[in-house]
């Protein structure tokens, strides 16, 4: 491992929540399992989507969920925790400039998102026959997913002064985005006002884009995809580095 | 060569608090700095400015010759800082805490020097304790264990010794002087005047962030404070004495600035019949001096 500001930080994010692995990766793989579970039981043999089978297409669909949702909870939670028990200190003190502390949260994220999605991957795959089409789009997409949670994460967990106002930006912004994006089902299904409303919403994207590299097949054509998502991303990034740099809520 | 630390006309609100009020301030290379001031007088504030987690409104920060924030990387690694809060991270054990601190600042291989500021600060036997098991103490510690371990020529410890055992104290003091022994430049804040007086070698006194005295610790005490003669009596002490004098207790301390103002006092006692049961030299101390100056005696206004 090489020293510095940037691999020390991410290497700690990494062993932070690698340490609690239970919480941060058995939990929510187990949440997933038991989704597969219960909406295969009800919804199997009565639809096919995009000539998959309803456990297959879900699947995907799970995996970036999880990927999305950890990698959000994993910058969120450490960066609150730090502010909240003043142990941020030890981040701002060293001479870390704001492009290794953004890329170390946001990576870290990353990984955390990948392992869990892993998990999902491995724990739910069994349950149905699962294609791998187009594969380096399941890895841009769960990059640049995680990449995007993650520095949501980052904001949120800046911005939050308490646990309370954190937990508010999960449940009223992080969980309508990512479950009414289609992880349960195709958009295409959905009455026409629900259809655009969606098109509005880049997790939407963010998964069709990622089950795209399963199947072939999609939604929307994933380089469309590709370029909403990559667009919010550059977005997303320029906006986090500039809370940083000004050193919003952490350099009074 | 450039001071150890420099700050210029250095001011910061926070909404309708003037933290800091256009101080000046400067450290040479090498001191034992005592920064005093009673509660909500600016130093935590002027600490934080200075290790870059608070900006300045107005002024310039430098420490060894490197700006705060234009040059924030080289500042902050000739800087240590052990914060006033009790802070941790839960997840880590001791040593963790003090690998991932060196990680930050670019240092890879640390151990020995992580060995041997664990063994002066007596922490060897807690290093793989996790930190949430340790008391209070035992985290002070680690916190000036970490504000160490990239070897900073300039060490702040704001209020390192608040709370925290005799045993503690001694040893950090020794550790710290030794430091200072070494070339350090110690910058230290503390409601124990006793221990600001022992220690340091010049003293900067804040009220309401402005700079209200500042002076080598002897030049202070010379100032301010005088001797005093402490004694109980039997009979009616001489009023021109005790005039100029308090009475506490049975005790009569009667100020003087010279030792030949000894004799003639104690024989005016017994002129006037008095006889002394109990008679002790009252020294010149720093609460003194730091109770004057924050009454704005006049003398506080010199520099
Ligand atoms: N982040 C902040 N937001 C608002 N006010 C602040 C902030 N930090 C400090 N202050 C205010 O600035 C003033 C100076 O506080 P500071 O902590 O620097 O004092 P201090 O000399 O360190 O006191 P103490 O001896 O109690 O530690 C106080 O009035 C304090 O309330
Ligand atoms: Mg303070």
């Amino acid at each position: 491992m090489r020293y510095g500001g940037f691999s020390t930080l991410l290497y700690k994010e990494v062993l932070r929540f690698w340490k609690v692995g239970s919480q941060t990766v058995g939990a929510p793989v187990l949440t997933a399992l038991l989704y597969l579970l219960i909406f295969s039981h009800v919804m199997e043999g009565h639809v096919k989507v995009h000539g998959v089978i309803y456990t297959a297409f879900l699947i995907p669909g799970l995996v970036m969920m999880s990927v999305l949702q950890n990698a959000f909870a994993n910058s969120s939670s450490s960066l609150i925790q730090s502010k909240v028990t003043g142990n941020i200190v030890f981040v701002l003190l060293p001479p870390i400039s704001y492009l290794e502390f953004f890329a170390a949260y946001v990576l870290a994220s990353v990984v955390r998102g990948l392992v869990v999605g892993a998990g999902v991957l491995f724990a739910t795959f069994w349950f149905a026959p699962l294609t791998f089409a187009e594969p380096w789009w399941i890895l841009v997409f769960a990059l640049m997913g995680g990449a995007i949670l993650g520095s949501l994460g980052v904001i949120a967990g800046i911005w939050a002064d308490k646990f309370d106002q954190l937990a508010a930006f999960q449940n009223f912004l992080i969980m309508p985005l990512t479950f009414l994006s289609g992880v349960f089902y195709s958009i295409n299904s959905l009455p026409l006002f629900w259809q655009q409303v969606s098109h509005w919403n880049p997790v939407f994207y963010m998964i069709d884009g990622f089950r795209h590299g399963f199947f072939g097949v999609s939604d929307a054509s994933p380089w469309l995809s590709l370029a909403v998502v990559s667009s919010c991303l550059a977005v997303l990034t320029t906006f986090t580095l500039n809370l940083l740099k000004r050193g919003y809520k952490l350099r009074a | 060569m450039s001071a150890a630390i420099r700050i210029q006309q250095v001011s910061k609100r926070f909404g309708n608090v003037q933290a800091l009020d256009g101080i000046d301030l400067e450290v040479q290379r090498g001191e034992f700095f005592g920064l005093l001031g009673p509660n909500g007088a600016g130093k935590t504030t002027l600490i934080s400015a200075l290790a870059g987690l608070v900006r300045a409104d107005a002024g310039s920060l430098s420490v060894m010759g490197h700006n705060v924030q234009s040059d924030y990387r080289a500042a902050r690694r000739h800087l240590g800082v052990v914060p006033q809060e009790l802070v941790f991270d839960p997840f880590f054990t001791v040593r963790e805490s003090l690998k991932i601190q060196s990680g930050y600042f670019g240092i890879g291989d640390n151990e020995s020097w992580i060995d041997e500021i664990l063994e002066n600060l007596g922490l060897t036997s807690k290093a793989n304790a996790n930190m949430r098991m340790l008391s209070g103490g035992m985290k002070r510690r680690v916190l000036v264990a970490q504000a160490l371990v990239h070897r900073p020529p300039v060490i702040v410890l704001d209020e390192p010794t608040a709370g925290v055992d005799v045993e503690l104290r001694q040893t950090l003091w020794h550790f710290i002087r030794r430091l200072n022994e070494a070339g350090h430049t110690i910058v230290l804040t503390t409601h124990y005047l006793e221990e600001a007086e022992n220690l340091c070698t010049r003293i900067a006194m804040l009220k309401a962030g402005r700079v209200v005295a500042l002076d080598t610790t002897a030049n202070l005490l010379r100032r301010f404070s005088v001797h005093s003669l402490r004694l109980r009596t039997d009979g009616v002490m001489p009023a021109d004495l005790t005039r100029g004098g308090a009475e506490n207790g049975g005790w009569w301390s009667l100020p003087f600035d010279g030792f030949d103002e000894v004799e003639p006092l104690l024989a005016r006692i017994r002129d006037a019949g008095c006889t002394i049961n109990d008679l002790e030299i009252g020294k010149p101390d720093l609460e003194e001096v730091f109770v004057r100056v924050m009454q704005g005696h006049p003398q506080g206004q010199l520099n």
